[in-house]
């Protein structure tokens, strides 16, 4: 396996060998001249990473007609392809949002900047709470600032699936739903419901509990109809499928499209999520970055936000302009009996993770 | 002088050779002999590994069945167009040729759309009493996408070389008693093999090294030996295995198109790559 250390530096020794290569060639000269152009250029560009639909489009135009700040938007699917993206060093990234265990591992890595919280203007906004539950993975909160949250659980039909039946996962394993579950394209996110089952953790680094679990998805396999990403609630929304394992934000979105559409995180617990925000060490933007994030705080750009990817908010202010309805919609903030149930992702170490993503292969490959 | 300025006229393609073609390729090599800064076999050999063997399997299998599938359209099809004389004939041709102007994902996304579980299909099939079947997500519709997808260029060669063939040739051997069967096997078929061979080898090499079709018409149920290395590359951050892989795929290629390339040199004139 390969040393993670060595990559960026690897990787950046390709891409300079490339670019040296062609500029050399091309004109007759040294690279030099290229490279602190390309710099300057850049000045007041800052690039986001992030996922896919995640960010308003809108929201994005208020802050650069603002602040005079151009934004590039980077998106990508996977917190894993995030991952390959962010070390492989060919973009320089200035902020990006990603998912807990994501932001453990890179905090890990040391290639977190810490965030001068002391001059946002909007901090104060962010639920205290919420900030508390992300200490798991930043233990100072010093390093990332929460965006959205959630769990993870079953969207289906009401029409097709009793609401009592998809209160244990079991219903996942559920023959007579052949050939109209969908789960998840995604390694930790589809282990979750087999571990669950199980009994163990969904942090188990336990070889054993890992093969049992997937011999349980293995099982399931010819009843799935698709693995999919993030198109997984519209598939579900279209009738396409009965039920489908998702993020419970594309819950509340599915729901938006098609009112027989329903959300049960199972008795058995799950997944909390929280995506956060963090600078890269390397960023050449920090200051932007923060006033970025700053920006994102303010109540009415958390709220143009929070009715386009309708996840859960860490934003007091936006739940105060909420009605009852939606604050007491589970699907988009969980109850205390919800959350006291679910554990959020801890970062596996690189044998762990080579071992899951082997029996995810095995999996794929039955 | 003026063979010098020629040759400068070659540079920039010679460039793109030698910084997107052969650099790209020496670091791939470079990737799949190493692990922790010292030489090894072990990506490479790692398609011994049950998973692995699968993937290949199954992307051989499945290139095979798109490529005789390609092959038993097309070829009649090319003896229709080129024997029959009508009018708009090329329109005809121009026909086959129209879908390549979309962007291949664009239509291979419209099908996932139309073999859907509630897709237009599914709908009529329940419609006139057939009920529903099990289209997406499956082998047969990967297969169908690849196919869908890269019949263009098994018809294109065949047409091409079926185009070149002298009329006197066949209306000679129809003087000369052969009857209809006789001169498609020994007249038209002989001098159309580097069509089909041409044609082979742009639809299985393709086919052989697809992922995104797998990916999008199997719903990720369908793993191909390309799904591993994009996972490699992608998801598992291990590029020395996903090397390693690239390199064992590049092998299979190479050796599929020397062995057809042994067929053309029995019949003749030359191939397209």
């Amino acid at each position: 396996m390969l040393k993670k250390a060595n990559l960026p530096a690897r990787l950046s020794l390709l891409s300079a060998a490339t670019a040296l290569c062609c500029f050399a060639a091309a004109c007759g000269q040294t690279g030099n001249d290229s490279e602190t152009g390309a710099a300057s250029k850049e000045d007041n560009t800052l690039v986001v990473l992030n996922y896919g639909k995640y960010l308003d489009p809108s929201v994005i135009r208020m802050f650069e007609e603002e602040t005079g700040i151009d934004i590039k938007l980077e998106e990508y699917e996977s917190p894993e392809e995030m991952y390959t993206k962010f070390t492989s060093g060919s973009i320089r990234y200035d902020v990006v949002c990603t998912s807990d265990y994501m932001v453990e591992r890179l905090i890990s890595e040391g290639a977190v900047a810490e965030i001068d919280f002391s001059g946002f203007e909007y901090y104060e906004n962010l639920n205290p709470e919420i900030i508390r539950s992300a200490q798991i993975y930043d233990p100072e909160s010093k390093y990332s600032m929460p965006y959205f949250y959630g769990t993870l659980g079953i969207l289906y039909d009401t029409n097709l699936v009793p609401a009592e039946a998809t209160e244990s996962w079991s219903i996942l394993w559920d023959e007579t739903y052949a050939d109209s579950i969908i789960m998840q394209n995604s390694v930790r996110d589809t282990f979750v419901p087999a571990l669950r089952l199980l009994d163990y953790d969904i942090n188990t680094e336990d070889q054993g509990q890992m093969e049992e679990a997937a011999a349980l998805l293995i099982e399931q396999k010819p009843i799935v109809y698709a693995y999919y990403v993030d198109e997984t609630a519209d598939e579900v929304a279209a009738g396409n499928a009965a039920m489908a394992l998702v993020y419970s934000g594309e819950a509340a979105y599915a729901a938006e499209l098609n009112e027989d559409l329903a959300y049960t995180v199972p008795k058995e617990g799950s997944n909390l999520w929280i995506d956060s925000w963090f600078i890269p060490k390397n960023s050449a933007q920090k200051e932007n970055a923060q006033t970025f994030l700053d920006f994102l705080c303010r109540e009415d750009v958390a709220m143009v936000n929070f009715e386009y990817v309708w996840y859960g908010t860490p934003n007091l202010k936006v739940m105060e302009q909420l009605d009852e309805e939606t604050l007491a919609d589970a699907t988009i903030f969980p109850t205390e009996e919800i959350l006291s149930n679910c554990v959020v992702f801890k970062q596996f170490s690189q044998d762990t993770t080579d071992r899951y993503n082997y029996l995810w292969k095995m999996l794929k490959s039955e | 002088m003026y063979r010098l300025k020629r040759q400068f006229l070659a540079g920039p393609y010679l460039l793109w050779i030698a910084g997107f073609i052969l650099l790209p390729l020496v670091f791939i090599l470079y990737y799949a002999f190493t692990a922790d800064g010292s030489f090894t076999f072990s990506q490479v050999a790692a398609i011994a590994d049950p998973v692995h063997r699968k993937a290949l399997f199954l992307a051989l299998k499945l290139g095979f069945f798109c490529t005789l599938v390609c092959l038993l359209l097309a070829y009649p099809l090319c003896l229709i167009l080129s024997r029959f004389h009508f009018r708009h004939q090329s329109f005809v041709v121009f026909l086959f040729i129209l879908p390549m102007w979309m962007n291949f994902m664009l239509r291979i996304l419209a099908w996932r759309l139309l073999l859907s579980n509630s897709g237009l299909i599914n709908s009529l099939f329940e419609l006139i009493g057939i009920g529903h079947v099990k289209l997406l997500n499956t082998q047969l519709s990967v297969v169908f996408g690849m196919v869908y997808d890269f019949l263009p260029f098994m018809v294109l060669p065949i047409y091409n070389s079926m185009a070149r063939i002298n009329k006197d040739v066949i209306e000679a051997a129809r003087d000369l008693g052969a009857n209809s069967a006789t001169v498609l096997i020994k007249i038209v078929i002989p001098l159309t093999l580097s069509g089909i061979i041409s044609g082979i080898i742009m639809v299985f090499v393709p086919a052989l090294t697809s992922f995104v079709i797998s990916d999008l018409l199997g719903g990720g149920k369908v793993l191909l030996i390309g799904n591993v290395i994009e996972q490699e590359f992608m998801q598992g951050m291990n590029w020395h295995l996903g090397s390693g892989l690239s390199v064992v795929l590049m092998i299979f290629v190479v050796v599929s198109m020397a062995l057809l390339n042994t067929f053309e040199k029995e019949g003749g004139s030359a191939a397209v790559w």
